[in-house]
């Protein structure tokens, strides 16, 4: 009777200092499922969604203070993502979300910039080339489209300009058939 | 077992030796109509009133255009420059004047238009001054560089750079594959070309193999083609080099790299592996044929052979200047009236021309005219039966119907798992469907969403780096000023403890009324120094601003200036606004 409790409670022992080492040389650094909803995000940085950038909403899904369907650039298959990645229901855009748009780069009129560097102080990617009083310019491969540039710059010199089609970027469709109507 | 059912399907006429033991999985024998275009030899296609030479028309980089509208060109003048890493040269494929630079719409499955030069001949066909070199006394790398500015890429429809081909690797290629398959029904010009210019084929492969440093070449011709086969044998046994023509099994695609490898070597070129890390480097004859007019005479690639067929009168092989329409080729050959539509390339593996009006390119090895009686549409698709027909047909040893399942619901991660990226779009499993699925349009379909993913991945990630870089610099930058303005506080607090210190000791050593006199030094010069200095620098900033030049304005046109005029006038305004207070304005 004895020894045996004395080889449970010596088993328990082992396992508990084992489980205390484990915890102690496999510690997790930060919140992992920030990171893996941040990877999720598409890291335009824009703010639609009310946090400022893709990483503090991540922070703020993972708390559980944030809906997933705040992330308009993400689109509904960003939607799907953090469904199956948290296990919730898929919920459509709605309330005071702004709707998806075609991705898009900013364009700068160049001829009416006058070089206030306002759009480069707003830019969350560093992707406005520029200097005060010289003329600025869109590094477009950088640009994410978040639009942060539009409404601070004085002379509305700032459009977006939405990707079209080209060769390089076209893809090839879901198939899909079209129904012919048969004469009765 | 295998082998003796092979080796009876193998011609009488070849030898035993020139057949080959290995088979690769599945394959299908769609009916061949190859003999409609073998009739005739190979004639030159007459002048276009007009050519339409797309910069892009290899793998990799757009070529950079070198000519204006306006430039008079000259045969074989290189007019697109190739552009970093994987990129090939574009050429005149005559001599004319060349009328506009523009996005034209191209061969591609999309439609779409790309950046085209549209060239109208002079009628001369006057040749630039071309010359060749002597490979065996050059470098690699000079050959390779020959063969990138004469624009030499796959011509069996692959497109790809042949000199990115030819470098020397960490792998030995041991074995030069000479691909004379030509397994798609329809096309015969690989065939035609091999009957009438096998002797430049073989030298053509000699540069290769010389280049390679590979051991052998194996010539793998299917043995459908009993006079190509006994023309290539006839110029390989003039070579000084290791060449064994060998007649390979007629089975659709065994023109396929990894398919014809696999039968003439008996290696298998698993998934995610290049051929040369197994020894074995595959090229087109008809490439094998462009590298030697482009190594010993110094001819860039400015036509090609072009088979003609279906619903024409005259099916026959054409060789075709790069740029001539397609509508002009096929008027040659004599469509006939009910043709609705083209396709380049084969039946199996070919793309719906979007109209008759683009060029051929260099991966154009085949115009099919297509007419309804001759191609009927398909029967609607039905839903899959799990019959697995498409699986046992696959050449790539995949499972198609559960790709497609994949591709169809969009799990494009189970797709990749089972290896979507192994298939070779051959179109096999299409035509064995009972159900009549498009499978090869749901396969290219989930592979643009998946590459087009992955470059959203890599921009988004990016897209990270810098945010998270420029939320760092502000921070640090935020620190720095905090840091300085902590030693500056320092340091004036410290000053004015010495000051104070001073000025104590001077109390104490004479006890004269000199402390105001020496306090007042210490404490008030920084103020006005400091209202100097802005003074001075605003004084300064001034003068710069005035002396300061436009540059590059002596040319403007009127037009111009009144923008500049429009421009100044606005800043004025801006200037002025910023100076006065708006709110107490309104």
């Amino acid at each position: 009777m004895l020894s045996a409790l004395l080889i449970m409670s010596g088993i328990a022992v082992l396992l508990g200092a084992v489980l205390g080492y484990a915890a102690i040389r496999f510690r997790v650094e930060g919140n992992p499922l920030v990171e893996k909803i941040d990877a999720i995000l598409p890291q335009t940085q824009c703010g639609q969604c009310n946090y400022p950038g893709c990483k503090p909403y991540a922070t703020a899904i993972a708390a559980g203070e944030a809906d997933i369907n705040r992330c308009p650039p993400g689109g509904e298959e960003g939607i799907q993502k953090l469904a199956d990645l948290l296990g919730v229901e898929f919920k459509p855009f709605g309330g005071d979300t702004n709707a998806p748009k075609p991705k898009s780069v900013a364009f700068i009129d160049e001829n009416t910039c006058i070089g206030c560097t306002l759009c480069i102080q707003a830019c969350p990617v560093d992707a406005i080339a520029g200097a005060a009083k010289q003329m600025h310019t869109i590094i477009s491969r950088e640009c994410t489209g978040c639009e942060l540039c539009v409404a601070p710059c004085p002379v509305d010199c700032i459009s977006m300009q939405v990707i079209e089609e080209k060769i390089s970027n076209w893809k090839w469709k879901y198939p899909v058939f079209a129904l012919t109507p048969v004469k009765q | 077992m295998e082998v003796s059912r092979f080796r009876a399907d193998t011609r009488e006429a070849v030898t035993d030796n020139m057949t080959t033991p290995y088979k690769f999985h599945g394959g299908v024998h769609p009916p061949a109509n190859k003999a409609q275009s073998t009739r005739t030899a190979i004639a030159q296609m007459p002048l276009p009133a007009k050519l339409v030479i797309p910069f892009h028309q290899h793998v990799g980089n757009t070529a950079k255009p070198l000519v204006v509208a306006g430039d008079h060109v000259l045969k074989g003048q290189l007019i697109g420059l190739p552009e970093d890493g994987i990129s090939s040269a574009i050429h005149a494929s005559t001599s004319g004047t060349i009328t506009e630079i523009g996005m034209q719409v191209v061969a591609h499955a999309s439609g779409l238009p790309d950046l085209c030069a549209t060239l109208v001949p002079d009628g001369k066909d006057e040749w630039i001054q071309r010359e060749g070199i002597n490979f065996r006394t050059s470098l690699n790398a000079d050959v390779r560089q020959v063969l990138r500015l004469a624009g030499v890429v796959g011509l069996g429809g692959g497109v790809f750079p042949s000199d990115m081909k030819l470098r020397v690797g960490k792998h030995k290629v041991k074995t030069l594959v000479i691909n004379g398959a030509e397994c798609e029904p329809y096309i015969t010009c690989d065939d035609m070309l091999m009957r009438e210019r096998a002797g430049e084929i073989v030298k053509g492969a000699e540069i290769m193999r010389w280049a390679l440093e590979a051991d052998r070449i194996l010539i793998g011709i299917e043995d459908n083609k009993p006079e190509a086969i006994a023309s290539m044998q006839l110029a390989a046994a003039a070579s000084n080099d290791d060449i064994r023509v060998v007649a390979v099994p007629t089975i659709y695609p065994g023109g396929g790299a990894k398919q014809l490898i696999r039968v003439l070597t008996g290696i298998e070129v698993a998934a995610g592996v290049r051929s040369t890390d197994k020894g074995v480097q595959c090229f087109n004859v008809a490439t094998a044929q462009s590298i030697y007019r482009a190594v010993a005479f110094g001819e860039p690639l400015v036509s090609r052979i072009v088979t003609v067929t279906g619903n024409v009168q005259r099916a026959q092989n054409l060789e075709v200047l790069i740029g001539t329409p397609v509508s002009d080729v096929v008027a040659y050959a004599g469509a006939l009236p009910d043709t609705d539509s083209y396709i380049m390339g084969g039946p199996m593996m070919g793309l719906p021309l979007p109209n008759a009006g683009v060029s051929i390119v260099k991966a154009a090895n085949c115009i099919i005219a297509a007419s309804p009686k001759l191609f009927p549409p398909a029967p609607p698709a039905m839903p899959c039966i799990r019959c697995t027909r498409c699986a046992e047909v696959c050449p790539a040893e995949l499972q198609p119907q559960d790709l497609y399942w994949f591709a169809k619901s969009k799990e494009f991660g189970k797709a990749q798992e089972y290896n979507l990226f192994d298939c070779i779009e051959c179109g096999a499993c299409s035509y064995v469907c009972p159900s009549s699925i498009p499978l090869v349009q749901y396969y290219r379909f989930a592979k643009s969403e998946i590459w087009a993913r992955e470059a959203d991945k890599t921009s988004s990630d990016a897209a990270r780096e810098r945010f998270e870089f420029r939320e760092s610099r502000i921070e640090r930058e935020k620190q720095e000023k905090a840091e300085k303005l902590a030693a500056k506080e320092k340091a004036a607090a410290e000053a004015k403890l010495q000051a104070a210190k001073l000025a104590a000791e001077q109390a104490a050593a004479s006890p004269d009324a000199t402390m105001p006199a020496i306090s007042t030094p210490a404490v008030a010069p920084p103020a006005n120094d400091a209202q100097a200095k802005i003074q001075a620098a605003i004084e300064h900033a001034k003068l710069q601003a005035a002396a300061v030049k436009p540059k590059n304005t002596e040319q403007l046109t009127p037009q111009q200036l009144a923008e500049i005029a429009d421009i100044e006038l606005r800043r004025a305004r801006i200037q002025e606004l910023a100076g006065t207070d708006v709110e107490t304005k309104e």
